[in-house]
């Protein structure tokens, strides 16, 4: 077996477009779930949102990449208002079943919209604008050590983890101020920071609005780099990994997204490669290829039981934190 | 807080993983060779029911696949397809004398291996939004809906009654639908057992193994530890995956049947069309469910599990021991929904997503009734069940489950108890 | 700490002065209530027909368990909405008026079951406590420079309340780390962050330490002495008894009986009412029967 190549692929990935999306979807979660306790289990329908302003904005309307983002931002705004001015009064768990039901009602809608593509989803040339931005030189590969990206990779690549590096420097500024500390009371006991004559419902609109803003922009991000739009990516275990990841990298941490969104793509696409390998060179026997898929996602339901069992902190949590939490 | 409990987490890990794998081996067999193609069949038919032959429908799909095929003699036309997916099917109208209800070009999603496609001509004019509406077309979709409420009531029943209980928010609940049901293939088709005998028995291992064993060797460990609602709500989800994926590993992701029944002609009712096997279910899961509701309401363990329902800590002081009440539901919800994993498996298929597809009406009846109400999960599924077939009248096919979660939606704004639920006191 | 309380005693005075019946007018109310009604099902939890509470007093609410007197809390502090009737606070109606608005409006309660925010350390849970933040508008919080200033005066006050409190040294904690009577201290703390004019306390001594209870008590005389005026409910008669300026019986969701701690303990309703909750305790034994944990109701 080729560890060295497995590694690299690994690491690849742990970096890669695929993380970049969950990662800033995932900072979107931290905000709602991780700082305000919000239960949102829809998160996959602004990521929707997001791809599909700017996929229909540019490929059906043929318009400017650019005003497709305003749009992601615009709907997915609305969006959030729509779900949480009649839902954020209700009890929590209505919350959770109401956004997941939303996203479904949504992901249903663009399968049977034809202007939304129907269940093909929308294919075009999404990303040209940005990518004539690409400054990098014309070379074939680029080489960082064990990794190596195409020029257009490489360019998605950098920015996007500078644009996550913006948005974790706004969730820092954000939850060290007293905004944030009314955030987070939110999540503690709502009644109590109403007691205190805040008003709770405001500031929990504004947190699933930024959360959802952010998760349209890995829409966005992911309508770029695959040139299409499937509406059967919006699937609720869109969701539901991003809750592994984050309380993989610890939740209401301002790296833990970051950090749970890189390592949970380099352990799956690490086992799914080791396994490959295995299958191939007759070292793993009692598989075959087609189970190495139910595999990784075996690993990841059972991970994340585990993880919320015995780790509910994740990496960077402090557990003694977690202890005082009474829900 | 939770020292103490450290022993009986360490059963978590083994324990219930044990049980899953010690089926392993009995799966492994029961693999059966997966060249079992997806078959569409594609019926047209006249407002009077009646087959028109040498119609011609042109298939396509993804991966360039496309097909030609002309209806019979009596109006059927069968074709394999390659994949689960959306085909785009066309009735051309050249070869038809009358115009088509309903969508023309229409999108069918292949996910089960006999999926069936009616085109109906003529009629009230044809060609019209959701296919116009008949009497006898409400009748049919009546049917059809009661049938799905059935299924549904069976799961909800259980989801409610675990939430009651035990305040968990189980999204794992679909798959104690998808076990059940693979426990009966696995008893079918390994075993060679007759589904009539392969279904009671798979119910009875799903409440031992998948009922109570899921309780003992996972929920009440956590418990124990003290695991708040939420922590609870996430591991459920990762069961999910993990159980459906295991599923998969085993059993391969195409739809499968029982060996008995699979196809069976519908006798004609004067107005509406239904299978013996579906009349048959329907009314043994009528009398299950009547038992189970009697069975709650009038007996001393049913008073019981109300009483923890209602409030657990009285429950306790007062001698109700709490743990068993909780066994006993897990028991009576994995049996319930297995119940519905087999009528499921008979009237459609056997397939890894089953449970996971129900799983939001679940959700949808048992909050449109009332979180945690016994009446209220019944009814809320009856009101699912026939919004999701009757909504097929006014909106296009993909959208019917779409229609019953909105109607959930749209309630919990206005009346957020749930139908038959109380509102709650606060503090 | 005034060494006169010119409100208090006013007030002290005023009371003695009055009648003792349900639904009594106080010279100088706070608080006035109407034929406030709360229904549950077939159950009516309060249905109070009249009540008025005197400003600068404290004033107690009591009766046995089911009472409805923690509902009749939750609907006059807007946690809960009443089915009928009216109230006014400082003569300004307020009927089912949301509970962040009361509170800005100096009414504050605060709960049976402690709610101190347990991921928040001591003094984020005072600081929560302080009114009109700029750093709580979402794009300000974003430039420190707009909110540092406030957020040290904040921080100077609280920890002024803190050291009040004998919580000084614990502000660094996390709120969850603290017993049960220090959680207590630090719901009252921060509510006195709001400068209420009414505090409503909800049990204040349930769950508390005896060693706890003197300086818990010293505390609420504190609060009347600068002028806030104090409702709540309690089952120790023994605090009843020390602290309270006048008494509110409750039973049955109606307020049955009104005046004086010593007039109220001998009122025949209330004897009756207790020992028809109660068939082994008596009211005037020192409170054993009466302080059991009352059912959310």
């Amino acid at each position: 077996m080729d560890f060295g190549f497995i590694l690299s692929q690994s690491l690849t990935q742990a970096i890669g477009v695929t993380a970049i999306i969950y990662c800033i979807a995932a900072i979107g979660l931290n905000i709602q779930f991780g700082y305000g306790g919000l239960l949102n289990f829809g998160q996959v329908a602004f990521v929707a949102v997001g791809a599909y302003a700017v996929g229909v904005t540019v490929v059906e309307v043929g318009s400017s990449l650019w005003l497709g983002v305003a749009f992601a931002v615009i709907i997915a705004i609305g969006l959030a208002l729509l779900l949480g001015i009649p839902t954020l009064r209700l009890r929590a768990d209505y919350l959770a079943i109401v956004t997941i039901a939303a996203s479904e009602i949504l992901r249903f809608l663009a399968k049977s919209a034809d202007f939304l593509g129907g269940s093909q989803g929308v294919t075009g040339s999404i990303g040209t604008e940005f990518y004539d931005l690409n400054p990098l030189p014309e070379w074939d590969r680029f080489e960082l050590g064990p990794l190596s990206f195409s020029r257009v990779d490489m360019w998605l690549v950098m920015t996007g983890w500078t644009f996550i590096a913006i948005m974790t420097l706004l969730t820092w500024l954000l939850m060290r101020s007293p905004w944030g500390r009314m955030v987070k009371g939110i999540r503690e006991d709502e009644d109590a920071v109403r007691s205190l004559g805040k008003n709770t419902y405001l500031r929990k609109l504004q947190v699933l609005m930024l959360g959802g803003v952010f998760a349209a922009f890995a829409g966005v991000f992911s309508a770029v780099s695959k040139g299409s739009v499937q509406p059967d990516g919006f699937v609720p275990d869109f969701t539901f990994f991003l809750y592994v990841m984050l309380i993989l990298g610890g939740t209401a941490r301002v790296a833990g997204p970051l950090l749970g969104a890189a390592i949970f793509w380099f352990l799956l696409v690490f086992v799914e490669q080791v396994l490959k390998e295995g299958v191939a060179n007759d070292v793993i026997t009692f598989i075959s290829v087609t189970q190495i898929g139910p595999i990784r996602f075996i690993l990841v339901g059972i991970g994340l039981m585990l993880l919320m069992i015995f780790r509910p902190q994740g990496i960077l949590g402090d557990r003694k934190e977690l202890m005082l939490d009474a829900r | 807080m939770h020292q103490r409990s450290r022993r009986p987490t360490r059963w978590l890990g083994s324990g219930f993983l044990a049980l899953l794998f010690a089926l392993i081996p009995v799966m492994g067999f029961a693999s059966p060779a997966q060249a079992d193609e997806l078959e569409l069949t594609v019926a047209v038919i006249d407002g009077e029911r009646a087959g028109i032959p040498d119609a011609a429908i042109n298939i396509t799909g993804p991966d360039g696949f496309t097909a030609d095929i002309v209806t019979d003699g009596e109006g059927l036309a069968v074709i394999a397809v390659p994949t689960e997916s959306t085909f785009t099917l066309t009735l051309d109208e050249g070869t038809i004398t009358e115009g088509v209800q309903g969508d023309n070009p229409r999108e069918v999603s292949v996910l089960t291996r006999d999926k069936r496609v009616i085109f109906t001509i003529g009629g009230d004019g044809g060609g019209g939004g959701g296919g116009g509406i008949t009497f006898d077309r409400v009748a049919q979709l009546l049917v059809g809906g009661i049938v799905l409420s059935i299924i549904i009531a069976l799961s909800a029943l259980g989801l409610s009654l675990i939430f009651g209980t035990t305040g968990l928010t189980n999204f794992a609940h679909g798959e104690l639908l998808t076990l059940g049901a693979f426990t009966a293939l696995v008893l079918n088709t390994t075993f060679g057992i007759n589904i009539i005998i392969a279904g009671p028995l798979a119910i009875v291992l799903s409440a031992a193994l998948w009922g109570w064993g899921q309780n003992q060797f996972l929920w009440k460990p956590l418990r124990r530890r003290g695991t708040g609602l939420i922590a609870a709500m996430i591991v459920s989800i990762g069961l999910a995956i993990t159980i459906r994926y295991l599923i998969v590993f085993f059993f391969g992701g195409a739809p499968q049947s029982f060996e008995q029944f699979a196809g069976q002609t519908p006798i004609d009712l004067g107005i509406v069309f239904v299978t013996p096997k579906e009349l048959i279910m329907s009314v043994i899961a009528i009398i299950v469910l009547t038992i189970s509701v009697l069975w709650l309401k009038n007996s001393r363990l049913g008073k019981a599990t109300r009483a923890v329902s209602d409030n657990p800590a009285l429950a306790s002081a007062s001698g109700v021991n709490v743990e068993r009440v909780i066994s006993v539901v897990w028991v009576l919800g994995a049996s319930l929904a297995a119940l519905s994993g087999v009528f499921l498996g008979l009237t459609q298929n056997v397939v890894w997503t089953m449970g996971q597809f129900l799983l939001l009406t679940f959700f949808a009846a048992v909050v449109l009734g009332g979180l945690g109400t016994i009446g209220g999960a019944i009814v809320g599924s009856f009101v699912v069940g026939i919004t999701v077939q009757l909504s097929t009248l006014i909106v296009p096919t993909e959208l019917k489950t779409a229609a019953a979660l909105f109607l959930m939606i749209i309630l919990l704004l206005v009346r957020p108890q749930g139908l038959l639920g109380r509102r709650e006191r606060v503090g | 700490m005034p060494a006169e309380a010119p409100l208090a005693n006013a007030a002290v005075a005023a009371l003695a002065e009055l009648t003792p019946e349900p639904g009594v007018a106080k010279p100088d109310p706070i608080l006035r209530v109407d034929s406030v009604v709360r229904q549950f099902g077939g159950l009516r939890a309060v249905d109070v027909s009249h009540l008025e509470v005197q400003r600068g007093a404290i004033t107690a609410l009591i009766g046995p368990n089911g009472a409805g007197k923690s509902t009749f809390f939750n609907v006059i502090s807007g946690f809960d909405t009443s089915d009928d009737g009216s109230w006014t606070y400082n003569d300004e109606a307020i009927t089912n008026r949301a509970p962040n608005k009361l509170a800005r409006q100096g009414l504050v309660r605060t709960f049976q079951l402690t709610k101190s925010l347990s991921r928040l350390s001591v003094l984020d849970n005072m600081l929560l406590g302080a009114g009109g933040q700029t750093g709580e508008s979402i794009f300000p919080s974003i430039f420190k420079f707009t909110w540092a200033k406030q957020e040290s005066q904040n921080t100077k006050r609280a920890m002024e309340l803190l050291g009040r409190f004998n919580l000084a040294q614990k502000s660094a904690d996390f709120a969850g780390s603290l017993s049960g009577g220090q959680r207590k201290l630090l719901e009252m703390a921060r509510a006195l962050m709001l400068n209420p004019q009414l505090v409503m306390l909800d049990e204040p001594m349930a769950g508390v330490n005896p060693a706890l209870k003197q300086s818990l008590l010293d505390h609420i005389r504190d609060i009347r002495e600068e002028g806030t005026t104090v409702m709540f409910v309690e089952h120790d008669m023994d605090m009843v008894r020390d602290v309270s300026d006048w008494v509110v019986v409750m039973a049955q969701g109606a307020i049955i009986s009104e005046g004086t701690p010593g007039s109220v303990m001998q009122d025949q309703r209330v004897i009756d009412a207790y020992l028809g909750a109660h068939h082994d305790s008596a009211l005037t034994e020192s409170g054993q029967g009466l302080t059991t944990e009352e059912d959310p109701a």
